[in-house]
Order: C-alpha cells, then structure tokens, then sequence
C-alpha cells in the first residue's frame, strides 16, 4: 500500500488557498481549483489521499484529491453540496479564499497494483477520489495489465467527467462501461447497476488489484460480485468514509472497528474490513 | 439445422447443456434479427417468444404519463430478454427496444413450455439457468429502488 505522505509541519494548522476556477460538474456537484498562497508549505499528494478544507466561519471537512497528481501545483477537489460546509464550499467564486491541511491518508495501492490486471468499480461521486489513479494508470500505461473502468451513476445527467471517460473509452487498451440506474428512453448507454457489468468484463482475476469507491452498499455488491469472479479480498481496495476532526488520528472521531480512517485509510484492502462493512453503524 | 445447434451450444446461456437437451430446445428455436429501433415486443402483448442475446444490446423500457418512455435496463451479448413467457397470464409488461443491430436466438414459448411440461429434467435444467437471471434483476431492482447515489447515501 502507498505509504502515507509527509503532513505539513503543525498539521492542525491550516494553510490558505485561493480558488482558482469553479466547475460545475452535475447537480450539486462542483470541481474547485486552488491555489495555495504557499506552495512550497504542502507535501505532493497520492492517488486517494484527501485535504481538510475550510470555509472560514462556517467549518472544516475533507474532501479527497480529484485532479491529476502530475500537476501538483494544482490542487483539484470535486464537491457535492449535502451540508452547512460542502455546501459552502460548492459556493465560493473564484479569488475566494479556503483553508487547506493535508495531504492526509494512504492511498490507492498504486505500486501493488503493477503488472496486474486493474478494475476500478466507481459509484456516484466516487469517481473523484478514483480519477487520480486514473490519471496515474493511464500515464503509466505500461506498467499495468489491463486496465478495466465500470462507472455507475443515477442519470446520464449526473455522470461526472464525462470528457475524460470519453477519452478513457477511446482507448484501445482499456475496458471502460459507464452504466445509470435509469434514463430516458434518448440515452443510448447501459442501464442497470454497475455491478452486473463486472461479470461481462475480461480480466485475470488471480492477478487483478480491484479499486472500489462509492456509497458503501453498492461497495458491498461490488465486493461480491468482484469475490464471485475470483478476485480475493486483499486484493480489493475500497476507499471510506467516516466523519472527521483532526484527520490525523489524534481524536478517534473516524474511528471504523479497530482502524482510524483518516491515519490508517481512507483506503484499505477488504480483507482489513471484513465483516465491519455488514453492520449497520459503528 | 446443425448451423443453429451449434450456435445455441456456443452461447454462454446454454454452456454445458447436454446434446439431447440441445436438441429439444433447437426444436423451438430460430435465429432472428433486428435493427437498431425495431421493438422486439412492446408491454401488453403476448409474451410468446423469449430472446438469447448473442450480439447488440437491447433497451427495457417503460412509458408514464407525463414522463414519457423510461429504460429501467439495457441487456446485450450472452443475456436474455424477457422472463414473462415463463409466468401466466404470458404478456410482456414492458417494451424491448434494439438500441443497436441485434442478432439472437428466439425461442417459441408454447413449445418450449410444452416440452418442459413433458421431460421435467429438460425443465428443471433451464429453471437452474432462468432463476439466476430472476434473481439478479431483483438485485439489481433493489439496489436501484435504493437511489444509493442520492445525496443521503
Ligand atoms: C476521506 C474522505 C474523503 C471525502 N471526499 C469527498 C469528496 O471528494 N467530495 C465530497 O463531496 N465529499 C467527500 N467526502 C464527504 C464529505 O467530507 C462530507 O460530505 C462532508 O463532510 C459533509 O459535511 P457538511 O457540513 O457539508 O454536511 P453535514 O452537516 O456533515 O451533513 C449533511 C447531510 O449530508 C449527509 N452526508 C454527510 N456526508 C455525506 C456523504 N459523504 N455522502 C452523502 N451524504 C452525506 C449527512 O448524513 C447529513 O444528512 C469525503 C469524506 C471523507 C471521510
Ligand atoms: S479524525 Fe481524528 S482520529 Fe481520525
């Protein structure tokens, strides 16, 4: 698994940003572009790591990397506005200002998954936190076995980066189905959950790292259907979501069974998480 | 006649069925085409064919006042359209509608049905192969029913 980067020095402390660019990506979900005031002051992010950002005056929450990790400069994240400070976030115009820790977590087990088969299982706004393994995947083509995308979303109006998954489907050395819950009769694309497309899907499944992220039922069906096709637990990767405070395993509020989300994930292998993902509320 | 058992014992949805098996099943079975936009059936008529997908994909659809034609699910390659010939009153209760080129093997109901009806080991092996399928959808229905992508997931 990737090894956790280097926090800023005080990691309580946050650095401040400027929005650069606001995107509007579907309803209610917006890409921010920031730009620290102090570049220099921030550690490189992996693939699946996440930031803590504030909204001055109204709260703190994290939110995961979703730009490239080549383009460091950059700082990408992808928000969907379900509260008091997502919501606040999905607001600010360019010029505003936000306050960032981080790069916090470890991420998606790049390095683990070289040479193998990869199939990314991504739900709804899952896609954010899977898109810089993407990125990584595709620029490092050569270092990795087939590479397969199975996106799933509501509509086709909710379907996120949809000039990259069009690029990515261009491709002749990737398998990559997108796939909503329900559409008007004019969408020509599939219908039906994501997980029916893993069955159809052509890959090794003795040398295959799975990358999975989304709302945690269609994470359970998802780990299911990629255990039915013989991929093993450890090599399955899910990335979770728990409140938090600190982000730096100091105040236990992401406290998941006997794992601190922010230190010891956001991702994990399944196997780590076996039998906590059933219950109901921890 | 060789031509269509060799292609039923090909497909994934009949892999492993015995030559006898085959056999009977070709004995209600044809191959058929559609082009993009033909409707294979539409909701309301009798359901007296099922369809094997063996290449295209096919769209499921439904119509609501006011909302106008819904896809609930698309199916392709390998997948079946259709399970209502297998229940009573047999009437579709939805349109399949080919999104693209279809080419599939279809399969009479009445006959299918009867020979069930007559050799039950011909019928409990495509229940052991219709049931799946059933069962997925339910699935599939539920996880759909759930809106997990909906803001309170
Ligand atoms: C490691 C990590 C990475 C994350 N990455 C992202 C990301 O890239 N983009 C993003 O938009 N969010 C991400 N989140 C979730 C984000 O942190 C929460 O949506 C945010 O904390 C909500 O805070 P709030 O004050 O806006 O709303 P709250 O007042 O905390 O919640 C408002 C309502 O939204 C519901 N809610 C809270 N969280 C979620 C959620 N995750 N999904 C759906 N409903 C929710 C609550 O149950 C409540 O009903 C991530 C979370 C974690 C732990
Ligand atoms: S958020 Fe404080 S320990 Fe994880």
């Amino acid at each position: 698994m990737a090894a956790p980067e280097t926090a800023p020095l005080d990691p309580m402390a946050p650095l401040v940003a400027r929005v650069t660019r606001r995107h509007h990506d579907a309803p209610e979900v917006f890409t921010l572009e920031l730009e620290p005031e102090d570049p220099g002051a921030l550690a490189p992010f992996a693939p699946g790591q996440f930031n803590m950002l504030t909204v001055f005056g109204v709260g703190e929450v994290p939110i995961s990397f979703s730009g490239d990790p080549v383009d460091q400069n950059r700082l990408v994240h992808t928000i969907r506005a379900v509260g008091p400070v997502s919501g606040a976030l999905t607001e600010l115009e360019p010029g505003a200002a936000v306050g960032l820790r981080g790069p916090f977590g470890v991420g998606w087990p790049m390095a683990e998954a070289e040479g193998k088969d990869v199939v990314v299982v991504a739900g709804g706004l899952g896609l954010a936190p899977l898109r810089p393994a993407l990125y990584r995947l595709f620029a490092e083509r050569e270092r990795y076995g087939k590479i397969v995308l199975l996106y799933g979303t509501r509509s086709p109006d909710d379907i996120l980066f949809r000039r990259e998954l069009e690029a990515w489907r261009g491709r002749l050395d990737a398998e990559v189905e997108v796939t909503v819950d329900h559409a008007m009769a004019a969408w020509h694309g599939n219908v039906g959950v994501v997980t029916t497309l893993i069955p159809r899907c052509s890959f090794d499944p003795a040398q295959t790292v799975a990358l999975v992220c989304g709302p945690e039922v269609m994470m359970r069906f998802a780990i299911a259907a990629l255990m039915d096709a013989g991929v093993a637990a450890d090599d399955i990767y899910l990335s979770m979501e728990r409140n938090m405070k600190c982000a730096v395993g100091f105040c236990g509020h992401c406290q998941f069974g006997p794992v601190f989300v922010c230190r010891d994930g956001p991702v994990f292998p399944y196997a780590r998480l076996r039998g906590l993902l059933a219950l109901k509320e921890l | 006649m060789e031509g269509l058992e060799r292609i039923v014992k090909e497909h994934v949805f009949f892999a492993d069925l015995t030559d006898d098996f085959c056999k009977l099943v070709c004995g209600c079975a044809k191959n058929v085409r559609f082009e993009a936009g033909d409707y294979l059936f539409r909701e309301g008529d009798p359901a007296d064919q099922l369809y094997v997908i063996r290449e295209g994909r096919v769209a499921m659809e439904l119509s609501a006042p006011g909302h106008g034609s819904m896809t609930f699910q698309t199916v392709g390659e390998g997948e079946i359209v259709g399970i209502s010939w297998l229940i009573p009153p047999y009437r579709w209760t939805y349109d399949a509608k080919a999104l693209e080129r279809i080419r599939a093997i279809s399969i009479d109901a009445t006959c299918i049905r009867r020979k069930c009806e007559d050799d039950h080991d011909l019928g409990y092996e495509l229940m052991k192969r219709f049931v799946p399928v059933i069962i997925e959808r339910l699935h599939a229905t539920r996880l759909q029913m759930l809106d997990v992508y909906g803001t309170k997931s």
